[in-house]
């Protein structure tokens, strides 16, 4: 086994911005908006940083796909331990249009061409919630996949994967190479402190086209618009238990 | 002290308890708010101003008359205009966090809640400085540095407005590392109360270090809302530490433990948090947490630092330990074990309410040099027992700053009344030993009395002064820190 575990890593609207959409109902607002690594891609990283740590595997490589701003998300990884990155150039209307289908046929091909042991996604990404790239991608590798981890034990040529699923807990076993996907409680990711910073601006970042891989980009979708949640209506206060019976007659709930 | 009067009380007092002339000149002013922040910034919901009116230490609500919600400091400034043209008291309203009554409308009023304003502005990464507005919290703001590398350590544990916290002076365990917001405020923009905007070291400025004119900066901070509405505080920025070790020792006696600890800091070791637990807490923690450890004097200690700095430290806090009798020191370096280690004094409040559930908890709050520290603590516990109380002891013990969490029956008059008597005791017994009578929770409405014992006449007078220069009407959060003139 190579020891190699590909992460992947998307650069979105920090997670403590309140959101606007454009006046044109075409998109969010992401001009001189706050971005950070997705909540989940960082918790990924970090299970792949531990895992490196404790010597179960050799070397951990950060994905982004994107434009030239997608770097200070693989920074962002290579300062929590990632060895180095590989920023897969994307820009203007393939980027607007970046889904799932794209990404995980990146992740595929990328995948094949580091002899990867193991990919580790984020569960999905908190712009798109799609939760779809892990396991398309497993899909087009024909590998086996353990997705929305709460736990993760390598164990020789398999790995131990609980999941959390609606009824609880599940614990599978599957064999490497395989794709994981994080979920919320799989561990709490380290912040990036300066020295780490710091040594991560000389590790190396790669830079190719989906061209370069053999693939195409066009996206089968179309956005036909966006539009903000409704705003939440005031209630209304009533005097008596009859007029709230009553009230609720009318609006046809009783 | 007014509190153990308002800790029996368990309603909160009527509409009709704000002074009349208040009432009267109130429905005129209300449109005038409204142009200045909407509809929806002015509120005189029964509900939202009750919210407003108390916060998490004792003392019982007092809501002000009408609550606003300004967007921004020119809306803060015209909103006071306002109020100052008609004599009404002003209350700044972070996250309502505070220990001391400091947010209590004694006299009604207008509060100004400041959560709307809630941007970081200005990070400069290189300068070790950041910028931000009263409605970012403390936890806020290091979410929002999480990628730079960079952390704002001082930690009173509540997630607290930043501008609060300089408002009270906050601290936290960790300030024998890095200090308290007096040594981490660079500038603040204060709104006084005729509504003038004063930038305290200059608009936008932010040297580390400056010998320019009178500080007024660290006038306000501390300054519990009383002399200007903070609207922007310019804050010291460090690096997040390397790595972090985690230890915990105990020791036979209260002494052992001081001794220890003046060892450690004089070794040079820069400890970041240094907590004393008494063995009354210990008790507390292993019952409520079931744990096991020694029921006796303990120290959790944490280190932050480079690897290799890291061993230093540790070696060096162990060795000062063993010769001073200290057993059982047990440090851990990953997150999860740290955890485990340091859950006693994480749960410390919560380990003293179980103690005896459906009582409440009051947290006293002294200070004193080191090396008076064993002194006050023995003779504290000794008063402690003698008088039947129930308050095991927690203590940033690196600062000689301790707390006795008082749980008591509210619906106990007598026992309120030994440990009002009690509190009043501690804080003298901390004046007698060149200390003070508030190490981190602020003066607010308690200990204004205490205050005037610690400091003497002159310098009360001087602070009454400045007060009558900054506000000549009385109208910033009266009632708190100094006592009226009248009595």
């Amino acid at each position: 086994m190579s020891g190699r575990v590909l992460v992947g890593v998307k650069r979105v609207i920090d997670y403590a911005v309140k959101i606007r959409v454009k006046p044109d109902n075409s998109g969010v607002v992401t001009d001189g908006v706050k971005h950070s690594m997705n909540p989940f891609c960082e918790i990924a990283v970090e299970e792949a940083v531990k895992m490196k740590e404790k010597k179960l595997i050799k070397e951990v490589v950060a994905v982004s796909c994107g434009p030239q701003q997608a770097q200070e998300t693989i920074r962002t990884a290579l300062a929590m331990g990632a060895d180095r990155g590989i920023h897969v150039e994307v820009t203007g209307k393939d980027y607007d249009m970046l889904g799932p289908l794209q990404v995980s046929k990146i992740m595929a091909a990328l995948a094949k061409k580091e002899d990867a042991q193991l990919i580790i996604l984020g569960k999905q990404a908190i712009d798109g919630d799609c939760n779809q790239t892990g396991q398309m991608t497993a899909a087009l590798l024909d590998w086996p996949q353990g997705t929305f981890a709460s736990e993760v034990s390598l164990e020789g040529d398999t790995v131990k994967v609980v999941r959390e699923i609606d009824g609880g807990l599940e614990t599978i076993k599957i064999n490497t190479p395989a794709v994981l996907t994080a979920d919320l409680r799989l561990n709490t990711p380290r912040y990036a402190t300066l020295p780490n910073i710091m040594k991560a601006k000389k590790k190396k970042i790669a830079k190719v086209k989906p061209a370069d891989l053999g693939l195409d980009m066009t996206s089968r979708l179309e956005v036909l618009r966006v539009d903000e949640p409704p705003q939440r209506l005031a209630g209304v206060k009533v005097e008596t238990v009859d007029d709230l019976v009553a009230k609720l007659k009318e609006t046809g709930r009783l | 002290i007014l509190l153990f009067r308002t800790l029996g009380t368990t309603s909160s007092p009527a509409f009709s308890e704000r002074s009349s002339l208040v009432g009267g000149v109130l429905d005129g002013v209300l449109s005038a708010f409204r142009s200045i922040c909407g509809e929806d910034g002015v509120s005189l919901g029964e509900a939202v101003r009750e919210q407003h009116g108390k916060d998490e230490s004792v003392h019982r609500c007092c809501p002000p008359d009408v609550v606003l919600f300004p967007r921004c400091v020119e809306e803060v400034s015209a909103l006071a205009k306002i109020c100052s043209r008609h004599r009404l008291p002003i209350i700044p309203f972070g996250t309502g966090t505070g220990l001391e009554g400091g947010v209590s409308a004694v006299k009604g009023g207008v509060c100004f809640s400041l959560r709307n304003m809630d941007q970081v502005l200005d990070l400069h990464q290189e300068d070790f400085d950041v910028t931000v507005e009263p409605g970012v919290t403390r936890k806020a703001l290091n979410a929002y540095l999480r990628g730079t590398g960079l952390w704002f350590p001082v930690d009173p544990g509540a997630d607290a407005s930043l501008c609060g916290m300089a408002a009270t002076s906050a601290s936290g365990t960790n300030a024998v590392r890095y200090g308290t917001m007096r040594e981490n405020v660079l500038n603040l923009e204060v709104v006084l109360a005729d509504g003038s905007v004063v930038h305290t070291a200059g608009m936008g400025r932010r040297p580390r270090k400056t010998a320019a004119g009178y500080n007024l900066t660290n006038l306000f901070v501390g300054s519990e809302g009383t002399l200007g509405i903070i609207t922007k505080t310019t804050l010291r920025l460090y690096g997040i530490p390397e790595a972090t070790v985690s230890a915990v020792c105990s020791f036979p006696s209260v002494q052992a433990a001081v001794d220890s600890t003046v060892q450690i800091l004089q070794a040079g070791v820069p400890v970041a948090r240094i907590e004393f637990l008494d063995d009354v807490m210990m008790d507390a923690c292993n019952r409520f947490s079931s744990l096991s450890y020694a029921v006796t004097p303990t120290l959790f200690l944490e280190f932050h630092g480079s690897e290799g700095s890291l061993e230093e430290q540790v070696n060096t806090a162990e060795d000062i330990t063993q010769s001073n009798s200290g057993s059982g020191f047990q440090w851990a370096k990953d997150a999860e074990t740290r955890e485990r280690l340091w859950k006693a004094r994480h749960d410390a409040w919560y380990a003293s309410l179980a103690l005896r559930p459906g009582c409440k908890a009051y947290a006293t709050d002294v200070c004193v040099p080191l090396s008076h520290l064993p002194q006050i603590l023995v003779e504290t516990k000794e008063d402690l027992i003698e008088n039947r109380l129930t308050g095991p002891i927690v203590g940033h013990v690196g600062d000689g700053n301790f707390h006795c969490l008082m749980v008591v029956d509210p619906g106990d008059p007598e026992e309120l009344h030994r440990v009002h008597l009690f509190v009043e005791r501690l804080a003298r017994r901390a004046l007698a030993m060149d200390g003070t009578c508030t190490g981190e929770h602020g003066v607010g409405l308690g200990k204004r009395a205490l205050l005037c014992e610690e400091m003497g006449p002159v310098a009360v007078q001087l602070m009454q002064r400045l007060k009558d220069a900054f506000d000549p009407r009385n109208l910033m959060n009266p009632g708190k820190i100094l006592l009226p003139r009248e009595l």
